[in-house]
Formats: C-alpha cells, sequence, structure tokens
C-alpha cells in the first residue's frame, strides 16, 4: 500500500450543523505530525446537509482542504457506513486521525482493521511522525509506541492538544459517497440537555461522588458550578447509583477532562477516577476523610462535611 | 444462536501498577491478575441470553499464555458452557486478537444460521485500547454496537443501547454482530462454588495461532514505558475561607 503525500486526513465530528471543538484538538495533534513531514492536512466532513459544518471546517487554521461527502447514510456517523468512505480515501494519505471521543473510538479501529493496520488510541504526544505516547493502565504509565504500518490510524486525546485557531481558508471539494451498509440502522438518541459549558470544554468542573447520597443533592454541585460558570461531572459510584445521566462520569472509562481547575466532591479518588482528572490545572478536594487518596493528587485539600462546605463554598466564591 | 465470548486476563484493576525500572514494561510477575472486569460484563450478558432461551451455547475464549485459562475458568464458573485457549507468548495486539477471532467465529460457524454474536469487553484496563471489537466487526464485515448499556437480542437483529458522550444511543443491527460491553450494562454475579466445582470439568480446548493460521506478530513497537509525571504535593486548608483565599490569591484559580 503507497501513499501518495505525506498528507493528514483528519475526521471530522459534528452533528450535521456544528463542527464539534474536539475536532480542533486533533487538527493540533496532526499539525505536530505535518511539522516534521511537510505534509497538508485535510478534514473530511461526512454527513448528510452538512455544508454549514464544511463552512466552519474550512476556516480551521493550518487546514489545506475540506473533503464534503453528503450522504444519508452519514447522517448519524455509523462506523458500517463511514468505514468503507475513510477505507477508500486513506490510501492517499499517510496518517488517518480522529478525537478519541465515543464516536472517533467506535471508527478509527474498524477504518483501520480494513486496512490491515494497527490503530493507536488516544495519543497525549507526538514524538515524531510514527512514534507517539500514550497512556496505558489508567494513565498509571505513558508508552511511547512506534508504527511500521503505511498509514497510522490515529484518536487523540482531546486535552493534550491545544484547539486550533480559525482564520484559514481551505477549499471545499465534494467526494462521492460509498453508501448505506445495510447492516445497521439508527434508531434514536437521548441526549443530556443542559445550560452548562460541556464537560470536556470547560475551564472549571465541579465533581461529585458517592458522598452526593442523592439525585436531588446534586443541586448543591450545580448551584456552585453556575456560580463558577462550570461544567458538572460525577464519579462512576454517582453515576452507577442513579444520581446523574452516565455522560457525566469521569474516569478511565469516562470522559477525560483537564480543566483550569477541578472540584471534586465527596469522590474518595480511585485510580480510575484519577486518570480522567489528574491532569487538571488546579484540583480541589472536599472530603470528609482525610485519609482518601484524593487528597494525594489535591492542590488544596480540605476535611469537611461537603453538605456544609459546599454551601459555604457558593456563597463565598 | 451461538454467543463467542474473548475474554482477557490483565492485571486486578485494585493492583496500583509499577514502571519497571529499565522501562521495558509494567511489572506484572507476582501482581494478581484476574479477568478484565468489562470481560466479565460481556460474560453474565452472554449467559443470561443462554437462561433467557436467546442463545443455545456460551463459548469463551482468551489469547494468551497458558495462565490465561484462569480467565476461561471464572467465564466456566459464572455458567459459560466451553472454553477455548488460544495459546501464544507473545504480546497480543488488537489487530491480532482480532484476527484470530475472526478465525474461530468462521471455526465454530458462528456466522452459519445467521444469527451468531460476539461479545466482548469495550476496553481491556492494561493497554486502554479500545479496539478489538471494532477490528473484528471489520473484519468479519458485520455491524458493530460498541459500549453498549442495553443489549436486547431479537428475530434476526439485535437492539443495543450505546453509551455515547452527550447521553444515549440505540442503534439496529442485523444478525451477525459484534457488542461491546459498558460498565453498566449488567452487575455479573459471583461464581457460586458449586459452579466453581462444576467448571472445572467443562472442556477448554486448547490451540496455536499458528494452526488458526494467523500471524500475530506486534505491529506496534514500544520503545519505552515511563512514569506520567507526577503532581507536587499540595496543601490542607482549614476552612472555606482558606480555600477561596488560595484559589482567588495563589491559584488565581477563580
Ligand atoms: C473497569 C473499571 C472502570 C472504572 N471506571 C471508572 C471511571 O471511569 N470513573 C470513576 O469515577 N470510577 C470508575 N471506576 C470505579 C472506581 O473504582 C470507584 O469505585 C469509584 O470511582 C468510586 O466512586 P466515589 O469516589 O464516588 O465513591 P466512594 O469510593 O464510595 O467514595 C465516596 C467518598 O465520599 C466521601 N464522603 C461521604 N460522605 C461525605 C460527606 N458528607 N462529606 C464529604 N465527603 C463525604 C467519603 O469519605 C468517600 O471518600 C471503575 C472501576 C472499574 C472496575
Ligand atoms: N488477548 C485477548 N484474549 C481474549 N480477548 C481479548 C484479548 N485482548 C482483548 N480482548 C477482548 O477485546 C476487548 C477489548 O480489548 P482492547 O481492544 O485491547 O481494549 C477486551 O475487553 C476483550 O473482550
Amino acid at each position: 500500500m503507497s501513499n501518495v503525500s505525506g498528507a493528514i486526513l483528519v475526521i471530522a465530528e459534528h452533528d450535521n450543523a456544528a463542527l464539534k471543538p474536539a475536532t480542533l484538538n486533533a487538527v493540533t495533534a496532526a499539525a505536530k505530525i505535518a511539522n516534521s513531514l511537510g505534509g497538508d492536512i485535510h478534514l473530511l466532513v461526512a454527513g448528510q446537509g452538512a455544508e454549514a459544518v464544511a463552512d466552519a471546517a474550512s476556516k480551521v487554521a493550518g487546514v489545506s482542504k475540506v473533503l464534503l461527502a453528503d450522504d444519508a447514510a452519514y447522517a448519524h456517523a455509523l462506523p458500517e457506513n463511514l468505514a468503507p468512505l475513510v477505507v477508500g480515501l486513506a490510501k492517499s494519505y499517510g496518517h488517518v486521525l480522529a478525537a478519541a471521543t465515543s464516536e472517533g473510538k467506535n471508527l478509527l479501529p474498524r477504518v483501520a482493521a480494513l486496512l490491515d493496520v494497527a490503530a493507536i488510541s488516544d495519543i497525549t504526544g507526538v514524538v515524531s511522525a510514527d512514534t507517539f505516547e500514550r497512556p496505558i493502565y489508567a494513565g498509571n504509565a505513558i508508552a511511547t509506541v512506534q508504527s511500521s504500518d503505511a498509514i497510522k490510524v490515529i484518536t487523540v486525546r482531546t486535552t493534550a492538544f491545544e484547539a486550533a485557531a480559525t482564520g484559514g481558508s481551505a477549499a471545499v471539494e465534494s467526494v462521492a459517497g460509498t453508501g448505506d451498509a445495510g447492516s445497521a440502522k439508527f434508531v434514536g438518541q437521548e441526549l443530556t440537555k443542559s445550560e452548562r459549558p460541556e464537560l470536556t470544554q470547560a475551564k472549571i468542573v465541579v465533581s461529585g461522588g458517592r458522598g452526593m447520597q442523592s439525585g436531588e443533592n446534586f443541586k448543591l454541585l450545580e448551584a456552585l458550578a453556575d456560580k463558577l460558570g462550570a461544567a458538572v461531572g460525577a464519579s462512576r459510584a454517582a453515576v452507577d447509583a442513579g444520581f446523574v445521566p452516565n455522560d457525566y462520569q469521569v474516569g478511565q472509562t469516562g470522559k477525560i477532562v483537564a480543566p483550569e481547575l477541578y472540584i471534586a466532591v465527596g469522590i474518595s479518588g480511585a485510580i480510575q477516577h484519577l486518570a480522567g482528572m489528574k491532569d487538571s490545572e488546579v484540583i480541589v478536594a472536599i472530603n470528609k476523610d482525610e485519609e482518601a487518596p484524593i487528597f494525594q493528587v489535591a492542590d488544596y485539600g480540605l476535611v469537611a462535611d461537603l453538605f456544609k462546605a459546599v454551601p459555604e463554598l457558593t456563597s463565598a466564591v | 444462536m451461538k454467543i463467542l465470548v474473548p475474554v482477557k486476563r490483565v492485571v486486578d484493576y485494585n493492583v496500583k501498577i509499577r514502571v519497571k525500572a529499565d522501562g521495558s514494561g509494567v511489572e506484572t510477575a507476582n501482581v494478581k491478575m484476574s479477568m478484565n472486569p468489562f470481560d466479565e460484563i460481556a460474560v453474565e450478558e452472554a449467559v443470561r441470553c443462554k437462561e433467557a432461551g436467546k442463545a443455545t451455547e456460551v463459548i469463551v475464549v482468551t489469547v494468551g499464555p497458558a495462565a490465561s485459562q484462569e480467565a476461561l475458568r471464572t467465564a466456566l464458573a459464572m455458567g459459560a458452557d466451553r472454553g477455548i485457549l488460544v495459546q501464544t507468548d507473545a504480546e497480543t495486539q488488537p489487530l491480532a486478537v482480532a484476527k484470530v477471532l475472526k478465525a474461530l467465529v468462521d471455526k465454530e460457524g458462528l456466522n452459519r444460521n445467521g444469527s451468531g454474536l460476539v461479545i466482548l469487553g469495550k476496553q481491556a484496563i492494561d493497554d486502554d485500547c479500545n479496539q478489538t471489537g471494532q477490528m473484528l466487526a471489520a473484519l468479519l464485515g458485520w455491524p458493530q454496537g460498541t459500549f453498549a448499556s442495553k443489549v436486547v437480542p431479537g428475530e434476526g437483529a439485535v437492539t443495543v443501547t450505546r453509551e455515547i458522550d452527550g447521553g444515549l444511543e440505540t442503534v439496529e443491527l442485523k444478525l451477525p454482530a459484534v457488542v461491546t460491553a459498558d460498565l453498566r450494562l449488567n452487575e455479573p454475579r459471583y461464581a457460586s462454588l458449586p459452579n466453581i466445582m462444576k467448571a472445572k470439568k467443562k472442556p477448554i480446548d486448547t490451540l496455536t495461532p499458528d494452526a488458526l493460521g494467523v500471524d500475530v506478530a506486534p505491529r506496534l513497537k514500544t520503545l519505552k514505558v515511563a512514569e506520567p509525571a507526577k503532581r507536587k504535593a499540595g496543601v490542607k486548608v482549614a476552612d472555606v475561607a482558606a480555600l477561596v483565599d488560595k484559589l482567588k490569591n495563589d491559584a488565581r484559580a477563580i
């Protein structure tokens, strides 16, 4: 398999109306690879009626071309339909990247297997065009891995790369779709609605754990979050107990966040939770158990009953 | 319908791992090993399908060294019918595992009456790859329901609710299909002592990647494994007022 150029293809994530910010982090990772290769960066927008997305994509700094594949088969990012499209295009590229979101993780390994190449998940660093850093064991070790495959298929941990700026003016080129594989059907979605910033994009995150005791008590955290302009997150225990929806979960198997400020309330600090937040700039922990492991990563630890401390904090900020 | 469940033996999720001093990897000698937690959930789901009369047989498979049989025995004690050990001492990377699994799907005829199901974990907690299920689906040309929190097998199709970044998504997949289990799919049972005893009599076949015609040589070379950057030690604050002062004046975070 020969790749005709050192160009890099980044898969844009979107909802057919707007480009998702995670794409911008993936573009920055692509730019780091391009720096060592001198290659171009192209963005693929596959969707239905996604012209506005292609338009936004063309303005991302560093992107030289936008490929727009408009087809009803791509309306819901079903990997059964998208993978053949990406595989067809990938043969002209040296690298295929996407953000390590639920969508990117769903699609890229499927693409890699069809190309008979390894997939490199969740990179946090670019060492060179073929060598990358990625966390293993819930972030308790960092592996440096080298690929000898002709095409490198990579998902990018968004918190490890800045968002690319806007200011570009790439041309948009239409590409033909590959149709509906007919094996999977989108039935529906139940998206969590919130006025607050998105968890992975927020500058401040306030998270609650089992110590919150109920969904009702999360109102205490929401009041604090609203005052700080923060997003609300949770530990797995809080999600499993049904206090908040599953997409609030921060951790090894939930969302990875790295805000300027992370406030952990009633969370013990299991390694699986730390895996999702320990790269935050400033960490605050509020816990009544002074031995709780969360204090080992907290810049500021407050040993206190959360039901007293959180309302106090809310009125003090 | 036959269900195939791939299970991996990994360092137990409670173990605080140590990076080897020479940077060659993570210490796994004399460390507690267990079945990957997501795979327990996958086994549980398969066994429940069988108990509900929706599956005829649950086959568990592992790719790894002889000791990985322990994971198979655990799965058999949970109610799986038989096990397959594909024995290799090579590092097993997702693409290689997916190829082995594809060979087994063909060998076991999971596709024969168009209704087989493979349920994997969504992610192995050692390599944190989250790839194998998607790769297997690609190689088989089957649809995939990843990160499943609900699986409802029906006539010729399976409905899967998936945990996605914004909430939940439901897809309907034609059988045969691949599903990967997320944490909230179910709560795996503990194997009872009688079932652990019974599991000792259940059959485990041993094969090799070679016999299946699969090259499992790693595609990615690990150049080094290092400890992550350590956070500098923090301080305890006496009360909320002191916390707010620190956040405003020292950290300038609010
Ligand atoms: C495969 C696998 C993957 C996992 N993935 C994740 C993941 O992605 N994210 C995640 O979070 N977890 C994950 N977990 C679970 C993880 O191991 C822990 O079980 C979980 O993080 C614990 O949540 P918690 O800290 O809220 O609960 P607990 O450990 O029960 O801690 C509750 C804390 O609240 C404190 N508390 C109680 N009452 C008060 C009060 N009134 N005031 C102040 N403090 C109080 C207690 O002192 C305690 O420290 C995973 C586990 C496995 C096996
Ligand atoms: N060596 C292996 N043997 C059996 N199953 C495996 C193996 N490696 C991965 N799997 C399966 O693939 C899932 C995802 O693993 P991974 O892609 O490595 O994160 C696991 O939860 C298992 O179900």
